[in-house]
């Protein structure tokens, strides 16, 4: 069932879920930027593209408190100050996103299940929001996922001065009955659902003629070897600062460090986002066997469309979200890897 | 309740020993007194001292001893010299196990068996053949190579000498680098005097060491007409979580935390030479 209220209700409808709720939207920062912010009256919801950093850090924060110790003498004390999560719903995000929730859930809920993780995981409501203008950085499509019809617990489209909304999970639609929708002047016809659909083709011919339309993938899970020894590596890396800006931005990369900080008053152990990109990430007193930079971009784009595929079924860590296309300051990309991998290996 | 990967128990150190000069063996047990955990012979546990930082660390006794843990640690780093200076009492963090051990319940049952340690290398293989000394009906014959730069690197010497040396259908071959006084036992490297001893292909054989002893023992074993798939050994890579989450300790595809730290040369022969 999609239900379509008009677009000028939009904020009454913000209104009414952080009244059930937290909630976060995107809201714009800038004309250029975004950023998920918990709502308040007054915010209104950014329409832009993509968020500046994706929404992983809902799940997957870039920092997270883990054990606090306190030692005296020979004694030491450990302390999981942690409760659980209130339920909180995240509101618009894309279909890229979207995905790389699903990605992330193969490596945190794997057994044995980070907890941490599944905390926030489990009590989040998604909604997400269909794309309704893509842009020629983005290559969902290349992964099978759908801009204009995004997963989540429920989806949200914006178009011809309307909010339509359908639900899709348990999840989803228990939000969306607890909403009065009808004070909003919601209407579930078959009109809606036909709109909907002219809108979803009419963003699929915007894709049609993007740049990275028929960009695709290539199934390498059983070129592990010949990919990795591929003389590709040295052009693609030559120029890689090492930064990690594309781990950051990106959706899927998951890696962490933990450390511990002593704050006088006891230490307290936290993790936080890791980049495999930084020399000292793999370091060990006896040295490291990522010695130069084109071992550590290697290691990166080979997780990414070789290593994680082939622990997963064939699904690729990466989502098409063009983050790391925007944001690379020599301009490499998994764009550029995917495509040498297809012509070199 | 859901098991608590991440979060550290306490454990209580209430013995340390002096194996050579920069390695020591500290014996755990939990607050209660008790072992901390049950294991498999080649997994590891993470240590930590809060505030001064966590490792990923091979659990030295073998799991048929039911009172007490132990982990053999060189002092190598900011970690390790923290434990080596610390005294019997101390309480320390532990977490584990990680890992999937040696398969002494299967591809090494019935088997004749070749061990082939070098320096501390030895700590991850003592589990194993503890574990095999204990439940001796379930082995063939045993060989053991162990090597180390001097008489006094050799770790756990006393066990070695009166237990293990003494040992039915087990035999010890020990080798320094360079002559010393006071000893009248085999000089040379491990690599070869594998070679030298010529030990039967029927054996399945572990190598721990120094990379470049694992290289060139392989090579000799290889030599003498073993194959990829019966060596074995156990691999060592940056970790931080130890459940194949935290993305730093991958060979290709396998996590050493969790798909390793033990894997056959036919296994490491499928994943990309970056270790």
């Amino acid at each position: 069932m999609i239900t379509r209220i008009s677009s000028e209700k939009l904020p009454e409808l913000l209104q009414q879920i952080s009244e059930q709720e937290k909630l976060y939207i995107p809201v714009d920062k800038s004309d250029k930027l975004s950023v998920y912010e918990e709502y308040a009256p007054g915010k209104v919801m950014s329409l832009k593209l993509n968020t500046l950093r994706s929404a992983k850090d809902f799940f997957f924060p870039q920092v997270q408190p883990m054990a606090k110790f306190r030692m005296e003498g020979k004694k030491i004390e450990v302390m999981d100050q942690r409760t659980e999560t209130e339920d909180y719903c995240i509101f618009g995000v894309r279909a890229c996103d979207v995905r790389s929730f699903d990605v992330l859930d193969r490596v945190f809920l794997a057994d044995p299940v980070d907890t941490y993780y599944e905390d926030r995981r489990k009590h989040a409501t998604v909604v997400s929001f269909a794309c309704s203008e893509p842009s020629e950085t983005c290559f969902c499509h290349s992964f099978g996922i759908d801009a204009a019809k995004p997963d989540g617990d429920a989806r949200m489209w914006i178009a011809n001065g309307n909010v339509y909304l359908e639900g899709i999970t348990e999840k989803g639609e228990k939000l969306l009955q607890s909403l009065d929708l009808a004070a909003l002047g919601a209407a579930a016809d078959d009109a809606a659902v036909q709109e909907v659909e002219a809108e979803q083709q009419r963003v699929h011919e915007i894709q049609k003629r993007m740049p990275l339309y028929s960009l695709k993938p290539t199934d390498n899970r059983d070129k592990e070897l010949e990919i990795f020894n591929a003389p590709i590596w040295k052009e693609l890396s030559d120029k890689c600062l090492g930064c990690g800006s594309c781990t950051f931005v990106c959706p899927t990369c998951q890696c962490f460090d933990i450390e511990d900080f002593d704050s006088g008053h006891g230490v307290e152990r936290y993790r936080c986002w890791d980049s495999c990109m930084y020399k000292d990430f793999t370091m060990m007193a006896a040295g490291t066997p990522r010695k130069t930079q084109l071992e550590r971009f290697r290691q990166r784009f080979m997780h990414k469309l070789v290593y994680y595929p082939i622990r997963n079924d064939g699904i690729y860590s990466c989502v098409g979200c063009g983050r790391c296309l925007r944001r690379c300051p020599i301009h490499m990309n998994i764009v550029k890897v995917m495509k040498a991998m297809e012509e070199d290996a | 309740m859901q098991k608590e990967e991440l979060i550290p128990k306490v454990g209580v150190v209430t013995e340390i020993r002096q194996e050579t000069p920069d390695v020591k063996t500290f014996r755990v047990v939990g607050t209660d007194g008790r072992k901390l955990f049950e294991h498999i012979p080649g997994q590891c546990a993470m240590l930590s001292v809060p505030g001064i930082g966590e490792a990923m660390i091979s659990i030295t006794s073998s799991p048929t001893v039911e009172e007490y843990m132990e982990f053999s640690i060189k002092k190598v780093g900011v970690l390790t010299s923290w434990l080596h200076a610390m005294e019997t009492g101390q309480e320390i963090l532990v977490r584990g196990p990680y890992g999937n051990g040696f398969p002494v319940d299967t591809t090494f049952k019935g088997r004749d068996l070749l061990f082939i340690a070098g320096g501390i290398g030895l700590a991850p293989l003592h589990s194993v053949i503890n574990y095999v000394r204990a439940k001796r009906e379930n082995y063939g014959h045993i060989d053991i190579v162990y090597g180390s730069r001097s008489k006094e690197d050799l770790v756990d010497l006393e066990e070695i000498t009166n237990e293990w040396m003494q040992e039915k259908d087990m035999n010890v071959y020990l080798t320094i680098d360079r002559e010393e006084e006071g000893w009248d036992g085999h000089v040379g490297f491990v690599p070869n005097y594998v070679q030298e001893l010529n030990f039967p292909t029927t054996e399945t054989a572990v190598i721990c060491g120094p990379p470049v002893m694992i290289h060139f023992t392989l090579q000799g074993l290889k030599a003498l007409g073993f194959t990829d798939s019966q060596v074995f050994t156990t691999m060592e890579m940056r970790m931080k979580c130890g459940i194949g989450k935290c993305g730093r300790c991958n060979i290709g595809d396998k996590y050493v935390c969790k798909d390793g730290p033990v894997f056959s040369f036919d296994e490491l022969g499928e994943l990309p030479d970056e270790y």
